[in-house]
């Protein structure tokens, strides 16, 4: 799939943030993911759709080696983090997931309070030499996804007493607050209301200057609001990869067409 | 046609399901009264018959030292004047209540050996001890405190009548008329019994002296090194187990093991701990080291359970944040998964220890249930921590069920108030330590 005549016309001359090719990934004998060429691009938002099992959580959790945890599951092919090998011996998935942060389907702020919730990565990984330090990448992170104005007064209040977009936003926050390169999003709107969920796509957009953003949605709309590119899975394949105006008015696949028209999935 | 049913009118499914729902609360509502009625039915029984041994009759005495008795040669050297045994001691007691009767005009109806039945046996060990103690008080005269004999203890108790003591050898109506007249005057008092919970344990012959001092320093030094070996093993074993650990065969077996482990009857776990510490290992028998370690085998599978439940019980998601912002596999655990398992794991804890506590049947085997006068030493000068003999709680309780004098029954039903407290005050520190991990969010 070419898709660079695309990128010249739009103008924007981003380079390629995480480029994936011939991925394999097996749980035991389920061959979940087949053969997925995919290239994220810096300073782009990623849409992945497709039906329930279609692979595509699977595959955006191989980005940051979050399947290690799962014994059964087994990846092949290169994902390559800015010419790196992520699947390389050498690498530490610990440091990756510094690189690549993840937001989660359900919130899943730390039974802590707020600012310890932001704080933790930054601590952890050493970003801050005093406490004034740290409570300016707090602030920042807690800015950067729209939280600040509503949580500055109650810092010292548990995260879990925040709403369920607001608990969303923390985790982003806490995502953000490591300092990413990658944030990957899996479903992050899927258990929160259609307000919540406008403010989270509203922030998307805005963490779109600084990151790459890479989105795992069941919602097309939400994928045809937030992102510039689109790839479509079905049953563990990459059917569909392109702009996002062009998968949606116009897909090549047929089987595309079936699922953004309602049919499949 | 069916005639339409009205919402007003319960049908015959809707009124059993309810029926059934009712019996059912009934059902609850009796288990829960017998099981409280069991355990007031113990309680009452235990502090019916155990409370009675927290208070002591004392006889107040004026005991005269006569020189020519107690230190012929007139040196005051107490390795000289400990030849005079307790035996040389007693007939100064004898004489002191003698003349104690005579001051306060009570008919001396009894020999004078008859007579010394009504003082403890205990009481010439202490007034020598006290002399010992003090050579200087020899040739004056010194009033204390000195335990009455068992059977005139059980008369101010309402366990020895009249009747009784005129089938009785070791005392008699004449030595209870005696008595109840020095208790009237107010020579012989019923008070609260210190040396009960300090003293160490006493021959069948003195129940009146029997304590607890021993076996409550031996309970306290075995859960000591219960705690220090089995909660940081068992903690670390089922962090690895639940967190670390591959699951495949060897993992699988393992786990089936500690179940069965959790099972095996604790008399097996003194045998292992004869063989092992004893015999193979030469520590001292009756130790509360060997007592701990046997304790500790036994307790760590029934603390990794629980507190493998209660990491299993933290919700996933927790882990998945604390890796996704990068942590360590261990960061994750230790910073976020142990917090939110503390509590469960120290419920798992308190009632292991609490268990082991209560253990008699492995103890026995290890000599234990040995007759110790001896308080032991947290840290004898000899080879090695908690190596003095001792004895334990409930080893002290089946000890002294043992024993043929009706007042070891009011001694052993005392212990186990004491085994009781001693559980109380573990159950508390551990509520307190969960409400400080216990942040309510």
């Amino acid at each position: 799939m070419n898709f660079s005549p695309n990128l010249e016309r739009a103008g924007t001359m981003t380079q390629a943030k995480i480029t994936a090719s011939g991925v394999q990934v097996y749980y035991g004998d389920n061959h979940a993911i087949k053969d997925v060429d995919v290239t994220i691009l810096d300073r782009t938002v990623t849409a992945f759709i497709g039906p329930s099992g279609c692979g595509k959580s699977t595959f955006l959790r191989c980005l940051n080696r979050m399947n290690d945890t799962i014994a059964s599951c087994r990846v092949e092919g290169a994902i390559l983090l800015d010419g790196e090998d992520i699947y390389d011996r050498r690498v530490d998935p610990v440091q990756l997931r510094a690189k690549v942060g993840m937001v989660f389907q359900k919130p899943n702020p730390f039974p802590k309070s707020i600012y310890d919730n932001v704080a933790y990565g930054p601590r952890i990984h050493g970003m801050s030499r005093s406490k004034a330090e740290l409570d300016e990448i707090v602030e920042k992170a807690l800015r950067s996804a729209a939280l600040w104005d509503e949580v500055k007064d109650r810092l010292a209040a548990p995260g879990t007493g925040l709403s369920g977009g607001q608990q969303q936003r923390l985790c982003i926050a806490r995502a953000v607050a490591t300092a990413p390169e990658v944030l990957l999003m899996d479903e992050p709107c899927s258990a929160l209301d259609p307000i919540a969920t406008a403010q989270i796509e509203e922030l998307i957009d805005e963490l779109r200057q600084n990151f790459s953003v890479v989105i795992v949605t069941h919602s097309m709309q939400q994928a045809a609001r937030v992102s510039q590119k689109t790839a479509f899975f079905h049953l563990g394949n990459l059917v569909e990869f392109g702009e996002t105006a062009q998968i949606f008015t116009n897909p090549i696949d047929p089987r595309t067409e079936s699922y953004i028209s309602g049919r499949i999935g | 046609m069916t005639a339409k049913s009205s919402l007003l009118v319960q049908d015959k499914r809707t009124a059993q399901r309810n029926a059934a729902e009712r019996r059912f609360i009934w059902y609850g509502k009796a288990a829960i009264a017998v099981s409280l009625a069991a355990l007031v039915l113990l309680l009452v029984s235990i502090f019916g018959n155990g409370l009675s041994s927290y208070r002591q009759t004392f006889l107040t005495l004026t005991v005269e030292l006569p020189e020519a008795k107690l230190d012929k040669s007139g040196v005051r050297d107490p390795a000289v004047m400990s030849k005079v045994t307790t035996i040389g001691y007693a007939p100064l007691l004898t004489n002191a209540l003698i003349a104690k009767m005579e001051e306060l005009g009570i008919e001396k109806t009894l020999s004078d050996k008859d007579l010394a039945d009504i003082i403890s046996k205990e009481a010439p060990a202490t007034l020598r001890n006290i002399v010992l103690a003090d050579p200087s008080l020899i040739g004056g005269t010194i009033t204390l405190p000195v335990l009455a004999s068992g059977r005139i203890d059980g008369f101010f108790k309402g366990r020895v009548s009249m009747e009784s003591a005129a089938l009785d050898n070791n005392t008699s109506p004449e030595a209870l008329v005696i008595a109840q007249q020095l208790s009237d005057a107010g020579v012989l008092t019923t008070r609260f019994n210190w040396g009960f919970l300090t003293a160490p344990d006493a021959s069948d012959q003195r129940p009146e002296a029997a304590g607890l001092g021993v076996a409550i320093l031996g309970s306290l030094y075995m859960m000591i090194v219960v705690l220090a070996l089995a909660l940081p093993i068992a903690v670390a074993a089922s962090i690895y187990l639940e967190e670390f650990a591959p699951k495949n065969r060897w993992t699988d077996l393992i786990e089936v093991n500690i179940a069965n482990l959790a099972a095996v009857p604790s008399i097996v776990y003194g045998i292992l701990g004869l063989a092992i510490f004893i015999n193979f290992g030469h520590l001292n028998q009756s130790s509360p080291l060997v007592g701990g370690l046997v304790l500790s085998l036994m307790t760590l599978p029934r603390i990794i359970i629980p507190a493998r439940a209660a990491l299993k019980s933290v919700p996933p998601s927790i882990r998945d944040a604390a890796l996704g912002v990068g942590a360590s596999k261990m960061q994750s655990v230790f910073h976020h998964v142990l917090p939110l398992a503390a509590p469960g794991i120290l419920t798992g804890v308190i009632i292991g220890l609490a268990q082991a506590l209560g253990e008699t049947a492995p103890l026995l085997l290890i000599g234990m249930v040995a007759f110790v006068r001896d308080y032991p030493a947290a840290f004898p000068d000899s080879s090695h921590i908690f190596g003095d003999p001792a004895t334990a709680l409930p080893v002290q309780v089946y000890n002294w069920t043992q024993r043929a004098d009706p007042a070891f029954v009011e001694r052993a039903s005392g212990a186990i108030i004491a085994l009781l407290i001693f559980l109380m005050a573990m159950n508390l520190v551990a509520i307190l330590l969960r409400r400080r991990f216990e942040r309510r969010w």
